[in-house]
């Protein structure tokens, strides 16, 4: 978890537009009426989402507002969780996995090839703004592995190839195919199905 | 080896497709309310029956835990469902999530049903964007047919279901931590007791399962819980979704009978180990908390929680890591340990304090910069963390270092000392 840093500049204000404010009520929605301090997570979310992918100090406080919270209780919950940034991050945040499994698999080589590429290392964005490096923990596709995240899409079965491409891509402003990036679907066996065979037609 | 006929999840690679009517013509939502008409009881007595344990790795007989929530007061009562799964090597849930979510859905139901809760929140880690985006819709299509709501499949029970998302925290995983983060709380553990069913969501009964755990239960009270039970082995019986990963030839997702060998599972599933079963070094076999098992080991051990045990190790998440002899094991050891120095909630002292000791020490044994009374005092602070902190994270910690030491501790002091015949050719 990165601290806060004091340096960054931060907005005046915040505010959730209509859009955004319509979506927060269906989240205030699904919780008990005085249980609103349960909907800062997804109102956090939102409010990232709408602050092209960091959360300013204003938007926690505004936040704050709406769950009627203390502000530092909203702080609280920012900073414990990886998901929040608290700093600026580039268009794409790229979040490579290097846990065991993906490790096992060779995330070493997808790692160089994002350096490569991006030119950047870990918690570094691009100049242009386009690209944020992170290393990620496991992200739960590890039969996929090796695999990373960037933003909310999942690129799996990654070589040092493939990944190289879908930087390529997403610099073009291309949006690369998602999932495996070899020609099997999910978490099947890429060697043909090994249970509900009766399926492989289907 | 299990019949397809007896696989559970019949569409868990997604081939037929996730909507309602999919979801139908493979079985889900058949006959839910007559399911109901049964009775509390009768479903609890059956999941019992069944022999049903927990899927998210502690493995609690799942109908003895539901059987803890009051039958009656004047409180709320919840079912959350864990569906942040994030135990290095575990991809079994996100199956679920995205292709069979109305097995889930379903499930949330019966099992809020036969728990007295009225409404059900699904805790989904916050990276599996699309698999909440798929289990809403789902939730969705459910709401619109009148299978959830106020009278849920014309049953008379009201039944709510909510997806809450995470946002990155391994640790809530834990059920306390759970409840903290869903309370809109920095998700650290909470002692027990007070248990959940006691005091849990909001301070009112609360019963925290795993996806898995709940996604089967609409099937088992279909067929029976006595043909459940018959699968598998006594106190370990039913089916499991295994998740293999690492050196296998084609690492893969499928659903086995509990109590099937290991070896016989990896070859038949997953195309053998890289480089052929000689050249195994040794698994994991339930995500990362788990022990190291050796390749003797691995050659008799099977899939079940009674077993593994044996061995010393443990099926937990049914997370299969499998590592070949070109592993260098040593520094996957250490990148569990970075692992659960980044994952500690900083509650308690051990675990705060210790994994990141542990850390920094197994990057340090990794190179072989470390003295052989180190490997000792690495094994003696993993056994002042075990036990000594109000979750488990602490001993998942700890175990995989016992495992190392246990099973690898020549290899350690080889690095050792090539260390420092390096070291001294070059003085």
């Amino acid at each position: 978890m990165s601290g806060v840093s004091q340096t960054v500049e931060q907005p005046e204000s915040f505010v959730f537009t209509d859009e955004t404010m319509a979506k927060a009520k269906e989240v205030l929605a699904k919780y008990p009426e005085d249980r609103k301090e349960s909907a800062v997570m997804p109102l956090l979310d939102l409010a990232q989402r709408q602050h092209n992918g960091w959360l300013p100090i204003a938007a926690m406080d505004y936040v704050a507002g709406i769950c009627e919270m203390a502000p530092i209780k909203v702080y609280e919950v920012a900073s414990f969780y990886t998901m929040y940034n608290r700093t600026p991050v580039g268009e794409n945040h790229v979040q490579i996995c290097t846990n065991i499994s993906c490790w096992l698999k060779g995330s070493d080589k997808i790692v160089d090839a994002a350096k490569e590429v991006l030119g950047v290392g870990f918690g570094q964005t691009t100049e242009d703004n386009k690209f944020t490096l992170s290393e990620v923990e496991c992200l739960g596709a590890c039969v996929n592995a090796p695999m990373m995240q960037i933003n909310d899409d999942f690129y799996e079965d990654l070589d040092s190839s493939s990944t190289k491409a879908i930087f390529e891509a997403l610099k073009k402003g291309e949006q690369p195919k998602t999932g495996p990036q070899g020609d099997r679907v999910g978490c099947q066996p890429a060697g043909g199905l090994t249970s509900l065979k009766e399926q492989a037609n289907a | 080896m299990l019949k397809d006929s007896d696989r559970i999840f019949q569409n868990i690679y997604g081939i037929k497709g996730d909507d309602l009517e999919t979801a139908r013509s493979i079985g889900d939502w058949k006959d839910t309310k007559d399911i109901l008409a049964k009775g509390r009881d009768w479903v609890i007595e059956e999941v019992k029956t069944s022999g049903l344990r927990g899927r998210g790795g502690a493995g609690f007989g799942t109908g003895l835990k539901w059987s803890f929530m009051p039958k009656e007061g004047d409180r709320p009562q919840f079912l959350v469902i864990n569906a942040d799964e994030g135990e290095p090597g575990t991809c079994k849930d996100r199956e679920i999530l995205r292709n069979e979510p109305h097995k889930l859905i379903e499930g949330a139901l019966i099992a809020g049903f036969a728990m007295g809760a009225h409404a059900s929140y699904i805790y989904i880690r916050g990276e599996f964007y699309h698999e909440a985006v798929a289990l809403q819709k789902a939730i969705d299509e459910a709401y619109a047919a009148g299978l959830l709501g106020e009278e849920a499949c014309g049953s008379g029970w009201k039944m709510d279901v909510y997806v809450h998302r995470g946002m990155g925290a391994y640790v809530c995983g834990e059920e306390g931590a759970l409840i903290q983060s869903l309370e809109g709380k920095k998700g650290q553990p909470r002692l027990k007791p007070p248990f959940p069913a006691g005091v849990g969501l909001y301070g009112c009964p609360t019963t925290v399962n795993n996806v898995e755990s709940i996604a089967v239960v609409p099937t088992i009270c279909r067929r029976g819980g006595e043909w459940f039970g018959a699968l598998g082995k006594p106190n370990n019986t039913g089916t499991k979704l295994m998740c293999v990963s690492g050196h296998v030839n084609n690492p893969c997702t499928f659903e086995e009978e509990m109590g099937v060998p290991l070896k016989e599972m990896i070859e038949k599933h997953c195309g053998g180990v890289v480089g052929g079963w000689d050249n195994l070094l040794g698994i994991i076999p339930g995500g990362c908390s788990v022990p190291v098992m050796t390749k003797e080991m691995c050659d008799v051990a099977t899939m079940d929680y009674d077993n593994l045990r044996e061995h010393g190790s443990g099926l937990g998440t049914a997370a299969v890591i499998v590592m070949n002899k070109q592993t260098d094991i040593i520094y996957a050891i250490a990148r569990l340990s970075k692992f659960y120095a980044h994952e500690s909630c900083g509650q308690c002292t051990p675990c705060r304090e210790g994994t990141g000791w542990i850390s920094r020490m197994m990057d340090r044994m990794v190179i072989g910069n470390a003295t052989i009374e180190e490997i000792d005092m690495l094994e003696n602070v993993t056994r002042q963390i075990e036990g000594n902190t109000i979750c488990a994270l602490g001993d998942a910690a700890a175990w995989p270092i016992q495992g190392l030491i246990r099973h690898f501790r020549p290899l350690i002091e080889q690095r050792i000392a090539d260390y420092q015949a390096a070291k001294n050719a070059a003085a």
